[in-house]
């Protein structure tokens, strides 16, 4: 399934043809490419700063944009109930960018500083919380976000509209009991939630293989058991994850009811510095295959592939280096916002 | 007068009719039973929940960032150590998103001993919950504060655990709830369900008025010169009838209602201990790493020269339950004898 992208194919069709043939609008597809370079060369900067000296951790999810990026294009974005409520896991950066934030915050809560947009210089690499936009604050616990998106998702049933709640977590995080009270809390008869359960299946908790672990043949089996409408999709493939995560929503959205989707992506630097951030050559990299199944279609060609990833792989640099003397949180900072106050 | 138990499903519904309540749920909080000790009967927003404390905490922050006013129960304290992270997360949120998002949401739960309930229904959890950063921690020993305090609650914008004392939750208060009516029986005909058929019943509420207590502030319970003694819950009644009997014997009390543990009234603590000389905390979680010891601490850290007598807590044995025995209980947390003595030996320490 993970290598489900068609191979390479030469092109003999006249342009106009090819793009009437294409599953999704050609700008999209463009779009979404470069959404995933330039994801893809922010995580590779954070690295970067990590090994320079300029953060003390990294943790984040290369490899996982081709899920990543369709599911920040489809998000409803805004504050409050007519607007998605988004509680994401730390491997969400490409979803923030396609959802158009601007990487530098990034880079700031990787560099600790009293910028960072996110924390403050409080939180790893990550760990978003836009409020603007219902990015509910990122935490370490892999599970806890599924314990708390039916609180947002209720809100949102008993609201009304076309606001869902999403939730995404990992494979491992899975066999904590927060998976299942969310799979519970989602669909107590006649009280049915309008949520889009995520697992990005990366087949790893660490070290330890999901094979290991999941008696389950897919994680979406266990939607079954509740009535939940579920699928596994291969996450590696941007057409694929924006054709299902689109009909997922449009269900969630118009039903107002659960959807469980696990996708099937890669970890394309290990879990995190903890354990090397080096590249893993042997899983798919669905960057690579995205720009191989483009050039066949006759979308684009090698040299916009080289052209996007200097030109993005010249901006994170850049704004690293602005980054890297802004200032540090003062120490008395530590009592700010321990206890929100009226205005 | 209402019981504390009444007064509580009072103050709720006075928060859903005013103050913006919109979630009163947990196990059983719902119709039929409306709570086990029946402090949500008959209450407009109150729901069940299924049987998982984490998903009714986790829910409960949901709501709280998605613009709702939330009151989530858990039926009984000695259930809410498996959520201990997600309090946890309730309490750093506002602070690890520096500012960007508060989470006002009241988690209320029946703590303590008082109803011989055994390893798992009399436990205590104003020592943990004091140690989650970021939640304001109230617990009320009358009826009156109990209202009151449940207003403020509901009112906050952080979050707010209301530790219910069991043993006096079905206890009656000496002072009138604002709108309440005088006769016992006429307040029970109108709030309390009927105890068989309870499908067709509506509670026909009192003209209840807004009566609030801030939270942070102590309330002195009787006036004294000689030791001060700080308790709250369970235990507060119990100094309160030691320190009259006491007074026989020429010992003048001053009782110190705590109210809210955290953020504590320490200006309250200070003018009495320094009036004073000497002072006795009174709770009845177990007494290692207790919320008394840091009152101690503080006392200590600042008072010591105003002392006359070294500061001491009178707690719950460190032990890994009350057991059901009636002697088991009697043994393992303070009792009015243990407060008598505990008064009587300091008020009278000599250096």
């Amino acid at each position: 399934m993970k290598n489900a992208l068609e191979a390479p194919r030469p092109i003999r069709k006249p342009q106009s043809e090819v793009a009437a043939a294409l599953p999704l609008d050609r700008d999209l597809l463009i779009r979404m490419h470069d959404l995933m370079v330039q994801s893809r060369a922010l995580e590779e900067r954070l690295i970067q700063m990590y090994r320079q000296g300029h953060g003390f951790f990294w943790i984040g999810g290369p490899g996982e944009e081709a899920f990543n990026v369709p599911l920040g294009l489809l998000i409803k974005k805004g504050e409050g109930l007519d607007y998605d409520y988004l509680h994401f896991h730390y491997r969400q950066s490409a979803t923030l960018l396609a959802m158009g934030e601007d990487p530098i915050g990034a880079l700031r809560q990787m560099k600790n500083t009293a910028t960072d947009p996110y924390s403050g210089g409080r939180n790893f690499a990550g760990h978003f919380s836009i409020k603007r936009w219902n990015v509910v604050p990122v935490s370490s616990p892999i599970e806890v976000q599924y314990s708390m998106a039916p609180g947002t998702a209720i809100a949102q049933k008993r609201h009304g509209g076309d606001g869902i709640t999403i939730v995404t977590g990992g494979d491992a995080g899975t066999a904590e009991g927060d998976f299942a009270s969310c799979l519970v809390w989602s669909s107590r008869p006649g009280n049915e939630l309008p949520i889009l359960i995520i697992v990005a299946n990366n087949q790893w908790g660490i070290s330890t293989a999901a094979s290991t672990v999941q008696g389950c043949t897919n994680i979406s089996d266990r939607g079954k058991a509740f009535n939940i409408r579920s699928k596994t999709i291969d996450g590696n493939n941007p057409v694929v994850a924006y054709q299902e995560l689109r009909e997922a929503m449009d269900y969630v959205r118009r039903e107002r009811k659960p959807f469980l989707l696990e996708a099937l992506v890669s970890r394309l630097y290990g879990h995190s510095s903890a354990s090397g951030a080096n590249f893993v050559p042997d899983e798919v990299d669905c960057i690579a295959t995205y720009e191989q199944w483009l050039e066949a279609k006759g979308v684009t060609n090698r040299a916009h592939f080289n052209e996007m990833r200097a030109r993005w792989n010249q901006e994170m640099a850049e704004l690293a280096r602005k980054v890297r003397d802004e200032p540090q949180p003062t120490p008395d900072s530590i009592w700010n916002f321990i206890y929100a106050e009226k205005k | 007068m209402a019981s504390m138990a009444q007064a509580i499903r009072m103050a709720l519904h006075y928060a859903e009719e005013n103050l913006g309540v919109t979630d009163v749920f947990g196990e059983d909080v719902g119709p039929p039973l409306g709570g086990v000790f029946t402090t949500t009967q008959g209450l407009k927003t109150a729901w069940n929940s299924p049987l998982d404390e984490r998903g009714i905490i986790g829910v409960a922050m949901g709501l709280a960032l998605a613009g709702q006013r939330p009151v989530a129960e858990i039926q009984f304290c000695d259930y809410i150590f498996n959520a201990i992270d997600l309090l946890k997360l309730a309490g750093g949120t506002y602070w690890a998103s520096n500012g960007d998002w508060n989470v006002p949401m009241v988690v209320k739960t029946p703590v303590g001993s008082g109803i011989r309930g055994s390893i798992y229904h009399s436990q205590s959890f104003d020592g943990t919950i004091t140690r989650l950063p970021g939640w304001k921690v109230v617990m009320p020993s009358t009826p009156l504060d109990a209202y009151g305090l449940m207003i403020s609650a509901c009112q906050d914008l952080n979050p707010v655990m209301y530790l219910e004392p069991k043993a006096l939750l079905r206890v009656r208060g000496e002072e009138l709830i604002p709108g309440e009516p005088s006769d016992d029986r006429t307040l029970s005909k109108m709030i309390d369900a009927p105890l068989n058929d309870r499908s067709g019943w509506v509670p026909k509420w009192p003209d209840l008025q807004p009566y609030s207590v801030p939270i942070g502030k102590a309330k002195i319970v009787r006036q004294g010169n000689q030791i001060t003694v700080v308790s709250y819950g369970r235990t507060l009644p119990l100094c309160v009838k030691a320190a009259g009997a006491i007074r026989e014997e020429g010992i003048d009390a001053e009782i110190i209602d705590l109210r809210t543990l955290y953020p504590y009234d320490w200006e309250a603590l200070k003018a009495s201990i320094q009036k004073t000389g000497r002072v006795l905390y009174v709770n009845e979680d177990t007494e290692i790493t207790n919320f008394g010891e840091h009152l101690i601490r503080r006392t200590i850290d600042e008072l010591f020269y105003a002392l006359l007598a070294p500061p001491q807590l009178l707690a719950g044995k460190s032990i890994p339950g009350i057991g059901l025995a009636d002697s088991l209980e009697m043994a393992s947390v303070p009792q009015l004898p243990d407060v008598t003595a505990a008064i009587r030996a300091l008020a009278s320490e000599e250096p």
